[in-house]
């Protein structure tokens, strides 16, 4: 048999005589075994058997094939505004495109196409960076890179920049918000996060309308946080700004998968109309008199854990053995724990492992003092987290355990439940709970 | 005009696009029926966001509207659509339904398949996808139809989804449907292998008809939609959207043949002329003031609403925009489909036409010597509009012209009811094919054969044998029907009247009684699916006689509603028949004597018949007169 391989031009004749040219591709995860991926003439793909094909290579490399590359630095724009802003990529599907000849899937959006994608960008800013910082989808983000990417988000923060711009995977996008709200100490100008659920690609994308967003964000924001700028809806109509400590991703697919839980969006955004309305008047203002301190530091000895019926109290133990410092629990309802646990988590604290309650059902409060299953727990040393998010409270106690590693767990434990951002203690409104569709 | 096809190079190639009759859609499980009219829908606002090279597959008038930020609404009529229509979940694994049909058609059309199927993302930027592009792959490969004039090869059998269903369209703004969107189509392409008008139409018949004998495609307006291309020695391919009726077919090729050889004539004539393409002038006048005191009230209507008039001076060119291209259309109707199209005017008036539109004589004569023209050479274009469409448009105007220069431009273009054609847009480039990375490919694997296998679609030949044997028709009907395109029209009413009416009686009207009252010059294309499926109807229930089918036809095709004209011929029941029976014998009883009443069935059956005129089944008519005249012979007479 004839050795292919991809990017070669071929003719094949298949077992039932029909004869095909076009280039091969390279596999995919769903390629078969056998098979070989052909791009007709006409720009369709079909996968080939070469059981009993007759194979002839007229074209070796036909197509070029680029090796996956690298990110490339940084580029410099200069606009015709007067505000400094930096653009810093991390990945993931807002910078996303498919190559049409080789469907190879670059994480990389251009500083050309950004440009061309947000002529906002250019009528606002005076200096524009856009740095092709790190090419990862987001679930394979780590506490390691939430610290580089502060450290460059903080590196144009210091430098002066009016605003900075992060594009980043939707998946673990609340996470990486959390972390740069904790480390950016002394924020005195807004940190947009921003991604995409449709590729930039898609002639639907929606990356378009969240960018478009942030350099109206960066003009007209009262605020100096760092935000996540995502779908208000599933109409292109307005892009919600939700406080990085209280947003959280609500759905696998949907534009306007991320919401505000506990807590009101800050502003919206109305692209076509290019409004920007304040919604929420409890925020941190901007300010100049402020001195960044950049605190990057994550621990990765702290655990989430999910309580669900029946669960192996030994999960616990296993933690505290492996050196773990911080254990955040997702509890049922108010905030619990089987009772057989509580004496695991007993062994917990009296090991120094702070052990903190969340709740499970997102939304509200947790209440350890309402059931005895609650105030056995207080006993044994948990720590309860009040309304925040059991995301973000997992993120700040790495922050805290990372920065202060010689403080005393006790200490820990009172920073943990202290509000620094905005991310615990708010007023539980009424109409904070969404209304769903019952049929009516 | 009689046409050397052969002697011209005539090809032609079809696209046929039918929608299967799937439980689900292709990539989700809603239904694939459209929504009903009432249904509750929701609303949601989206725009497109297109790169400027993916904006040559629009109309030029979309584009451009596109190109501004045009507002899409899609509506999602509940139960019909959900988040996979919205864009907002990613598409399901393929129907396997779906496949195994499209296959069972494919192996139908002895096409072969592929050993894997990888969908495509095909870019449709006019917001018909609310993902920005058609998911499409290429099921099977090869196959052909065999036909008199020679065997057609299919290129390619595709598998996709349908677009949505566009609503209303307006200044900024269309609005969607989503209930169509993602219900499968098929779509069979032919190579170029069509020589003649007649050979087109027998091959799509006979695709369509392959199609529908599988019995699991759908029957209705806009489930199958036919493209052509078209071109002949020395023209241009053109594709040519939207044949609905597969009766259009001959005359669309015909007319577009028509259409080139006279663009080709036009060039030679230009040539003669000793015209050229620089002899077009670039600029345009403005020529308001000579038709400020015109009568016309199209001139007078657009002044007042502060439009202008622009004229392009045409030194040469006298009598070459009144040349007719196809039936009905000149030279001049091609140009002003540019400027529609580009300019988004309401068209072009030209000298060749002029004096019209309440345009004088007089002031004809002053736009030429305005231009600095001689009437008896020269020709001019107008347009009446704002300056920005108007230059626009004389842009499009003046492209289009210099082209007759060269011959036949590359153009996309839609039929038009009676088999003409106008310019939608120029041919887009080879479409931008992206992988459809979020659908897995599929092997066609011996399971999936397997159940292609058991969908069992007759040949044609077989059908005769169905019609003779199932339906009870003559071999001499049922041969005739299946030479015939009507042959679809049968089996859909067949079906539908299913144990109401005998399928003789609807062959025999579409097979004879339509043709002969079509050849006496009665207006049988008046009379449509919906009011033959009633007349059937009302023969089948006893509410009118077969014999009034002919007159109700008639009445029909002169413009009475199917209703009234039933109502009008409505059986006449037995009393009412025996009542004329009697007079009828009554007033012709001296000659029934004579005759003896035995003798005068015929007689009498003429005269009852005649004045029954179709209202009653002769057989009963036949009956009574019997009766009567032998109660008659029996009493001996009065």
């Amino acid at each position: 048999m004839v050795h292919v391989k991809p990017g070669d031009l071929v003719r094949v004749v298949t077992k039932s005589g029909i004869i095909l040219e076009g280039v091969v591709l390279p596999s995919t995860e769903f390629t078969s075994r056998g098979f070989i991926v052909l791009k007709l003439s006409n720009g369709y793909n079909i996968g080939v058997s070469l059981d009993d094909a007759k194979v002839d290579v007229l074209v070796e490399n036909y197509l070029k094939l680029a090796p996956s590359e690298g990110p490339q630095g940084t580029t410099v724009i200069r606009g015709d505004g007067n505000m400094r802003i930096a653009f810093v990529s991390t990945g993931g599907t807002i910078v996303s495109k498919v190559e049409y000849e080789t469907g190879a899937v670059k994480p990389a959006l251009s500083a050309g196409d950004l440009i061309e994608f947000v002529p906002e960008l250019k009528e606002i800013a005076a200096e524009l960076v856009v740095s092709d910082f790190m090419r990862k989808l987001s679930e394979n983000m780590t506490p390691k890179d939430w610290c580089e990417i502060s450290g460059e988000v903080g590196k144009y923060l210091a430098s002066g920049a009016d605003g900075v711009i992060v594009a980043h995977g939707t998946d673990t996008m609340a996470y990486t918000a959390a972390a740069l709200a904790f480390s950016l100490r002394g924020l005195g100008n807004p940190v947009i996060m921003v991604g995409a659920q449709r590729s930039s690609d898609r002639p639907s994308t929606d990356a378009l309308y969240n960018l478009r967003a942030c350099p109206l964000i960066i003009r007209e924001a009262p605020f100096a946080e760092v935000v996540v700028a995502m779908h208000g809806s599933s109409d292109d109509q307005y892009v919600l700004v939700h406080r990085g400590v209280r947003v959280r991703k609500m759905h696998s697919s949907r534009r306007d998968a991320f919401q505000s839980i506990n807590d009101l969006p800050l502003a919206k955004v109305y692209i076509q109309e290019r409004k920007f309305k304040l919604v929420n008047r409890n925020y941190i203002p901007r300010s100049r008199n402020v001195d960044l301190v950049v605190m990057n530091r994550f621990s990765d000895k702290v655990s989430l854990i999910k309580f669900y019926p029946g669960m192996d109290c030994e999960i616990i133990d296993y933690l505290v053995d492996r050196g773990y410092r911080g254990i955040i629990v997702e509890g049922t309802g108010l905030g619990h724990i089987r009772d057989e646990c509580i004496e695991s988590v007993r062994r917990a604290t009296e090991l120094g492992v702070i052990v903190a309650m969340s709740t499970q059902t997102v939304f509200g409060r947790v209440d350890l003092n309402v059931y005895t299953t609650g105030r056995k727990l207080l006993k044994a040393g948990v720590v309860p987290l009040d309304d925040m998010l059991a995301e973000v409270a997992f993120v700040k106690l790495s922050w805290l355990l990372g920065n202060y590693p010689d403080e005393e767990p006790s200490e820990i434990a009172s920073k943990l439940v202290t509000n620094l951002v905005n991310e615990i203690g708010g007023t539980q409104s009424f109409e904070l709970f969404p209304r769903w569709y019952h049929g009516d | 005009m009689e046409i050397d096809y052969k002697g011209i190079g005539l090809k032609v190639g079809l696209e046929i696009h039918q929608q299967l009759d799937s439980r689900s859609k292709l990539f989700c499980g809603c239904p694939t029926k459209l929504a009903p009219e009432d249904s509750k829908y929701y609303e949601v606002v989206r725009y497109m966001w297109l790169t400027k090279s993916e904006l040559g597959e629009l109309d030029p008038a979309a584009a451009y509207e596109v190109s501004k930020g045009r507002k899409i609404v899609y509506r999602v009529p509940e139960g019909h659509a959900c988040l996979v229509e919205l864009d907002e979940e990613p598409p399901h694994d393929v129907n396997r339904e779906s496949l195994v049909i499209a296959l069972a058609i494919a192996n139908a059309l002895n096409a072969q398949p592929v050993d894997e199927v990888y969908f495509m993302r095909k870019i449709v930027v006019d917001g018909s996808n609310t993902s920005g592009f058609q998911r499409t792959a290429i099921i099977a490969l090869g196959g052909y139809v065999e036909d008199e004039e020679g065997v057609v090869r299919i290129q390619t059998i595709a598998l996709e989804e349908d677009a949505a269903r566009k609503v209303d369209e307006g200044p900024g703004y269309v609005i969607y449907n989503l209930d169509r969107l993602g219900i499968p189509l098929i779509e069979i392409s032919t190579a170029p292998d069509i020589v003649s008008p007649d050979q087109a139409l027998r091959v799509a018949y006979k695709i369509g008809l392959i199609m529908r004998l599988s019995g699991r495609v759908k029957r209705g307006i806009g489930t199958i939609r036919q493209d052509l291309n078209i071109s002949i020695a020395g023209g241009e391919r053109i594709e040519i959207k939207g044949v609905d009726k597969l009766e259009l077919i001959p005359k669309v090729v015909k007319y577009e043949v028509m259409r080139q050889l006279s663009l080709l004539k036009i060039r030679d004539e230009l040539h003669k002329r000793g015209l050229r393409p620089e002899d077009v002038p670039e600029t345009f006048v403005d020529v308001t003031d000579t038709l400020k005191d015109s009568k016309s009230r199209i001139v007078r209507a657009s002044l007042e609403k502060g439009m202008r008039v622009y004229a392009l001076p045409l030194p040469g060119f006298k009598g070459v925009l009144a040349v007719e291209v196809s039936p009905g259309r000149r030279f001049g109707t091609e140009l002003s489909d540019y400027a529609k199209a580009w300019g988004g005017v309401g068209g072009i008036i030209h000298s060749d036409e002029l004096p019209a539109y309440g345009i004088s004589e007089s002031e004809v004569l002053q736009i030429y010597n305005r231009l600095g023209l001689d009437g008896g050479r020269d020709a001019f274009i107008l347009i009446i509009s704002d300056f920005e469409k108007a230059e626009r448009a004389f842009k499009a105007v003046i492209e289009r012209l210099k082209y007759a220069f060269i011959g036949v431009p590359r153009e996309t273009r839609g039929a038009n009811p009676d088999g003409t054609t106008r310019y939608l847009r120029p041919q887009p480039g080879a479409a931008r094919m992206y992988p459809e990375t979020d659908i897995r490919p599929v092997r066609i694997d011996e399971s999936i054969l397997m159940e292609v296998r058991k969908i069992y679609i007759p040949k044609p030949e077989e059908i005769l044998k169905i019609l003779i044997e199932g339906h009870g028709l003559s071999h001499d009907l049922a041969s005739q029907l299946i030479r015939d395109p009507l042959l679809h029209l049968y089996l859909d009413l067949v079906e539908e009247l299913k144990g109401v009416t005998s399928p003789q009686i609807i062959a025999s009207t579409l097979v004879a009684t339509m043709k002969s009252l079509k050849r006496e010059g009665v207006n049988v294309d008046k009379v449509d699916y919906e009011a033959l499926r009633e007349i059937f109807e009302a023969v089948g229930k006893g509410r009118i006689a077969k014999e009034a089918i002919p007159d109700v036809i008639k009445a029909i095709a002169s413009g009475t509603s199917v209703d009234k004209a039933l109502d009008s011929f409505k059986s006449l029941s037995v009393e009412e028949v025996e009542k004329i029976v009697d007079e009828v014998i009554t007033s012709n009883i001296d000659t029934i004597r004579t005759r003896g009443p035995e003798k005068s069935v015929s007689l009498v059956m003429g005269k009852v018949m005649s004045l029954v005129r179709g209202r009653a089944d002769g057989a009963i008519v036949n009956t009574i007169v019997r009766k009567k005249l032998a109660e008659l012979s029996k009493q001996g007479g009065p």
